[in-house]
Protein backbone atom coordinates (compact mmCIF):
# COMPACT_ATOMS: atom_id res chain seq x y z
CA UNK A 1 0.00 0.00 0.00
CA UNK A 2 1.69 3.23 -0.94
CA UNK A 3 1.42 5.89 1.13
CA UNK A 4 0.74 9.52 0.34
CA UNK A 5 3.25 11.86 1.51
CA UNK A 6 1.17 14.96 3.94
CA UNK A 7 3.57 17.48 4.87
CA UNK A 8 2.32 19.99 7.69
CA UNK A 9 3.98 23.59 7.50
CA UNK A 10 4.61 26.44 9.77
CA UNK A 11 6.74 29.06 11.17
CA UNK A 12 9.25 27.12 12.05
CA UNK A 13 8.59 23.59 11.58
CA UNK A 14 8.72 22.51 15.29
CA UNK A 15 5.56 24.16 17.05
CA UNK A 16 2.29 24.90 15.48
CA UNK A 17 2.85 22.67 12.73
CA UNK A 18 3.71 19.58 14.95
CA UNK A 19 0.77 20.54 16.59
CA UNK A 20 -1.38 20.16 13.49
CA UNK A 21 0.49 16.98 12.41
CA UNK A 22 -0.78 15.67 15.50
CA UNK A 23 -4.21 16.40 14.75
CA UNK A 24 -4.12 15.13 11.52
CA UNK A 25 -2.52 11.73 12.89
CA UNK A 26 -5.41 11.26 15.13
CA UNK A 27 -7.67 11.76 12.28
CA UNK A 28 -6.11 8.84 9.96
CA UNK A 29 -5.35 6.75 12.75
CA UNK A 30 -9.45 6.90 13.48
CA UNK A 31 -10.17 6.33 9.57
CA UNK A 32 -7.79 3.81 9.38
CA UNK A 33 -5.78 5.92 6.62
CA UNK A 34 -2.09 5.13 5.98
CA UNK A 35 -0.05 8.45 5.32
CA UNK A 36 3.55 9.60 6.35
CA UNK A 37 3.08 12.95 7.68
CA UNK A 38 6.23 15.25 8.34
CA UNK A 39 6.84 18.67 9.29
CA UNK A 40 8.92 21.45 7.60
CA UNK A 41 8.91 25.29 8.21
CA UNK A 42 8.35 28.39 5.33
CA UNK A 43 12.16 27.62 4.08
CA UNK A 44 13.11 23.68 4.17
CA UNK A 45 9.43 23.13 2.73
CA UNK A 46 10.13 23.62 -1.38
CA UNK A 47 12.99 21.08 -0.62
CA UNK A 48 10.68 18.87 0.25
CA UNK A 49 8.50 16.23 -1.89
CA UNK A 50 5.07 15.78 -0.52
CA UNK A 51 2.01 14.80 -2.54
CA UNK A 52 -0.24 17.37 -0.14
CA UNK A 53 0.30 20.28 2.44
CA UNK A 54 -1.72 21.15 5.53
CA UNK A 55 -1.43 24.59 6.73
CA UNK A 56 -2.70 28.34 8.07
CA UNK A 57 -3.92 30.68 5.90
CA UNK A 58 -1.22 32.94 7.21
CA UNK A 59 1.38 30.33 5.16
CA UNK A 60 -0.72 29.26 2.69
CA UNK A 61 0.42 32.10 0.00
CA UNK A 62 3.79 30.09 0.00
CA UNK A 63 2.62 27.59 -2.01
CA UNK A 64 0.72 29.57 -4.35
CA UNK A 65 2.47 27.85 -7.22
CA UNK A 66 2.31 24.31 -6.21
CA UNK A 67 0.23 21.66 -8.30
CA UNK A 68 -0.19 19.80 -5.10
CA UNK A 69 -3.08 19.91 -3.04
CA UNK A 70 -2.71 23.19 -0.03
CA UNK A 71 -5.60 22.40 2.75
CA UNK A 72 -5.68 25.30 4.92
CA UNK A 73 -6.60 24.52 8.43
CA UNK A 74 -8.15 27.59 10.71
CA UNK A 75 -8.05 25.73 13.95
CA UNK A 76 -4.69 23.48 14.50
CA UNK A 77 -7.22 21.89 17.30
CA UNK A 78 -9.86 20.43 15.04
CA UNK A 79 -9.94 17.19 14.22
CA UNK A 80 -13.28 17.86 12.82
CA UNK A 81 -12.11 20.34 10.62
CA UNK A 82 -8.87 18.27 9.43
CA UNK A 83 -12.02 16.03 8.71
CA UNK A 84 -13.74 17.85 6.66
CA UNK A 85 -11.12 20.01 4.54
CA UNK A 86 -8.51 17.19 4.22
CA UNK A 87 -9.97 13.83 4.35
CA UNK A 88 -11.52 14.01 0.82
CA UNK A 89 -8.06 15.04 -0.22
CA UNK A 90 -6.31 12.27 1.29
CA UNK A 91 -8.76 9.32 0.27
CA UNK A 92 -8.01 10.62 -3.56
CA UNK A 93 -4.60 10.72 -3.28
CA UNK A 94 -4.16 7.24 -1.53
CA UNK A 95 -6.62 6.13 -4.48
CA UNK A 96 -4.53 7.28 -7.32
CA UNK A 97 -1.42 5.89 -5.67
CA UNK A 98 -2.35 2.65 -5.30
CA UNK A 99 -4.84 2.04 -8.72
CA UNK B 1 4.33 13.77 30.89
CA UNK B 2 2.55 17.13 30.80
CA UNK B 3 2.36 17.63 34.26
CA UNK B 4 6.23 16.87 34.39
CA UNK B 5 6.40 20.55 32.22
CA UNK B 6 3.15 21.93 33.72
CA UNK B 7 4.24 23.37 37.04
CA UNK B 8 3.00 25.83 39.31
CA UNK B 9 5.63 27.86 38.84
CA UNK B 10 5.72 28.46 34.81
CA UNK B 11 1.82 29.45 34.56
CA UNK B 12 0.38 32.26 35.73
CA UNK B 13 -3.32 33.34 35.41
CA UNK B 14 -5.16 36.11 34.37
CA UNK B 15 -2.38 39.09 33.75
CA UNK B 16 -3.05 42.32 32.86
CA UNK B 17 -0.86 43.42 29.15
CA UNK B 18 -1.83 45.60 27.02
CA UNK B 19 -0.81 44.47 23.70
CA UNK B 20 0.86 40.77 22.37
CA UNK B 21 4.04 41.57 22.80
CA UNK B 22 3.57 41.52 26.79
CA UNK B 23 1.75 38.31 26.64
CA UNK B 24 4.63 36.67 24.81
CA UNK B 25 7.06 38.70 26.62
CA UNK B 26 5.29 37.34 30.00
CA UNK B 27 5.40 33.49 28.46
CA UNK B 28 8.91 34.03 27.82
CA UNK B 29 9.96 35.50 31.31
CA UNK B 30 8.27 32.40 32.71
CA UNK B 31 10.31 30.04 30.86
CA UNK B 32 13.59 32.17 31.54
CA UNK B 33 12.57 32.04 35.67
CA UNK B 34 12.46 28.56 35.20
CA UNK B 35 15.85 28.16 34.07
CA UNK B 36 14.60 26.65 30.43
CA UNK B 37 15.71 29.30 28.31
CA UNK B 38 17.85 32.34 27.92
CA UNK B 39 16.75 36.27 27.33
CA UNK B 40 18.03 36.44 24.16
CA UNK B 41 15.64 33.49 23.36
CA UNK B 42 12.44 35.23 25.13
CA UNK B 43 13.12 38.04 22.43
CA UNK B 44 13.33 35.97 19.41
CA UNK B 45 9.53 34.68 20.54
CA UNK B 46 8.49 38.20 19.89
CA UNK B 47 10.32 38.46 16.50
CA UNK B 48 9.28 35.61 15.70
CA UNK B 49 5.51 36.72 15.59
CA UNK B 50 6.58 40.31 14.09
CA UNK B 51 8.23 38.21 10.98
CA UNK B 52 6.52 35.35 10.06
CA UNK B 53 3.20 36.70 11.50
CA UNK B 54 0.47 35.19 13.95
CA UNK B 55 0.67 31.75 12.40
CA UNK B 56 1.04 30.78 15.86
CA UNK B 57 -2.39 31.48 17.15
CA UNK B 58 -3.35 28.09 16.34
CA UNK B 59 -7.13 27.58 17.53
CA UNK B 60 -9.53 30.41 18.92
CA UNK B 61 -8.01 32.31 21.17
CA UNK B 62 -5.15 30.29 21.91
CA UNK B 63 -1.47 30.94 20.77
CA UNK B 64 1.19 28.91 21.14
CA UNK B 65 4.38 31.39 21.09
CA UNK B 66 8.00 29.73 20.99
CA UNK B 67 11.35 30.79 18.85
CA UNK B 68 14.30 28.53 17.58
CA UNK B 69 16.05 26.08 19.31
CA UNK B 70 18.97 27.97 18.50
CA UNK B 71 17.69 31.41 19.76
CA UNK B 72 19.05 30.49 23.12
CA UNK B 73 16.71 27.39 24.20
CA UNK B 74 18.79 25.41 27.21
CA UNK B 75 16.52 22.66 27.69
CA UNK B 76 13.24 21.56 27.03
CA UNK B 77 10.54 23.99 28.50
CA UNK B 78 6.99 24.93 29.03
CA UNK B 79 4.99 28.50 30.28
CA UNK B 80 0.75 28.88 30.44
CA UNK B 81 0.04 32.66 30.83
CA UNK B 82 -4.21 33.47 30.77
CA UNK B 83 -4.74 36.86 30.12
CA UNK B 84 -7.57 39.45 31.81
CA UNK B 85 -8.41 40.93 28.90
CA UNK B 86 -8.05 39.16 25.37
CA UNK B 87 -5.14 40.82 22.65
CA UNK B 88 -5.17 40.97 19.21
CA UNK B 89 -2.26 38.97 17.76
CA UNK B 90 -3.45 40.15 14.16
CA UNK B 91 -4.90 37.03 13.32
CA UNK B 92 -7.73 36.61 10.62
CA UNK B 93 -9.51 33.82 11.94
CA UNK B 94 -8.82 32.91 15.77
CA UNK B 95 -8.11 36.37 17.49
CA UNK B 96 -8.88 37.66 20.06
CA UNK B 97 -6.17 35.51 21.88
CA UNK B 98 -6.62 34.80 25.87
CA UNK B 99 -4.43 32.10 26.09
CA UNK B 100 -0.78 31.63 25.46
CA UNK B 101 1.45 29.13 25.56
CA UNK B 102 4.99 29.67 25.31
CA UNK B 103 7.80 26.35 24.78
CA UNK B 104 11.58 26.09 24.03
CA UNK B 105 13.44 23.28 22.83
CA UNK B 106 17.51 22.96 22.32
CA UNK B 107 17.06 21.16 19.77
CA UNK B 108 14.08 19.68 16.74
CA UNK B 109 13.54 16.88 18.41
CA UNK B 110 13.46 16.25 22.35
CA UNK B 111 10.42 18.55 22.81
CA UNK B 112 7.88 15.78 20.47
CA UNK B 113 6.54 13.93 23.59
CA UNK B 114 5.85 17.20 25.78
CA UNK B 115 3.86 18.90 22.67
CA UNK B 116 2.48 15.70 22.07
CA UNK B 117 1.40 15.35 25.49
CA UNK B 118 -0.32 19.43 25.11
CA UNK B 119 -1.43 18.31 22.35
CA UNK B 120 -3.78 15.78 23.34
CA UNK B 121 -4.60 17.95 26.47
CA UNK B 122 -5.83 21.08 23.97
CA UNK B 123 -7.36 18.54 21.68
CA UNK B 124 -9.81 18.10 23.87
CA UNK B 125 -12.24 21.65 24.03
CA UNK B 126 -13.51 21.00 27.48
CA UNK B 127 -9.44 22.15 28.32
CA UNK B 128 -9.46 25.26 26.21
CA UNK B 129 -12.68 26.11 28.11
CA UNK B 130 -11.19 25.01 30.85
CA UNK B 131 -7.66 27.20 30.70
CA UNK B 132 -9.44 30.42 29.33
CA UNK B 133 -11.73 30.23 32.30
CA UNK B 134 -9.38 29.07 35.54
CA UNK B 135 -8.84 31.30 38.19
CA UNK B 136 -7.00 29.06 40.06
CA UNK B 137 -3.55 26.91 39.24
CA UNK B 138 -4.99 24.06 40.99
CA UNK B 139 -8.07 23.79 38.42
CA UNK B 140 -5.49 23.50 35.65
CA UNK B 141 -3.02 21.17 38.05
CA UNK B 142 -6.00 18.87 37.94
CA UNK B 143 -7.06 18.01 35.06
CA UNK B 144 -3.41 17.76 33.76
CA UNK B 145 -2.73 14.38 35.61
Amino acid sequence: MKKPRVMMVCGFGLGSSMILKITVDGVLKEHGLGAETFCADATTASGESYDMIFTSKEMANLFKNTTKPVVVIENFLSKQEVLDKGLPVLRKLIEELNP
Amino acid sequence: MLADYLTPDVIRLRIRVSNWQEAVRAGGQLLMQAGKCGLSYVESMVRAVQEMGPYMVLAPGLALAHARPEDGADVVGLSLVTLATPVEFGSETNDPVSVVISFCAPDHESHIGMLQSLAEFLINEDNQRLLKTAETVDEILSAVI
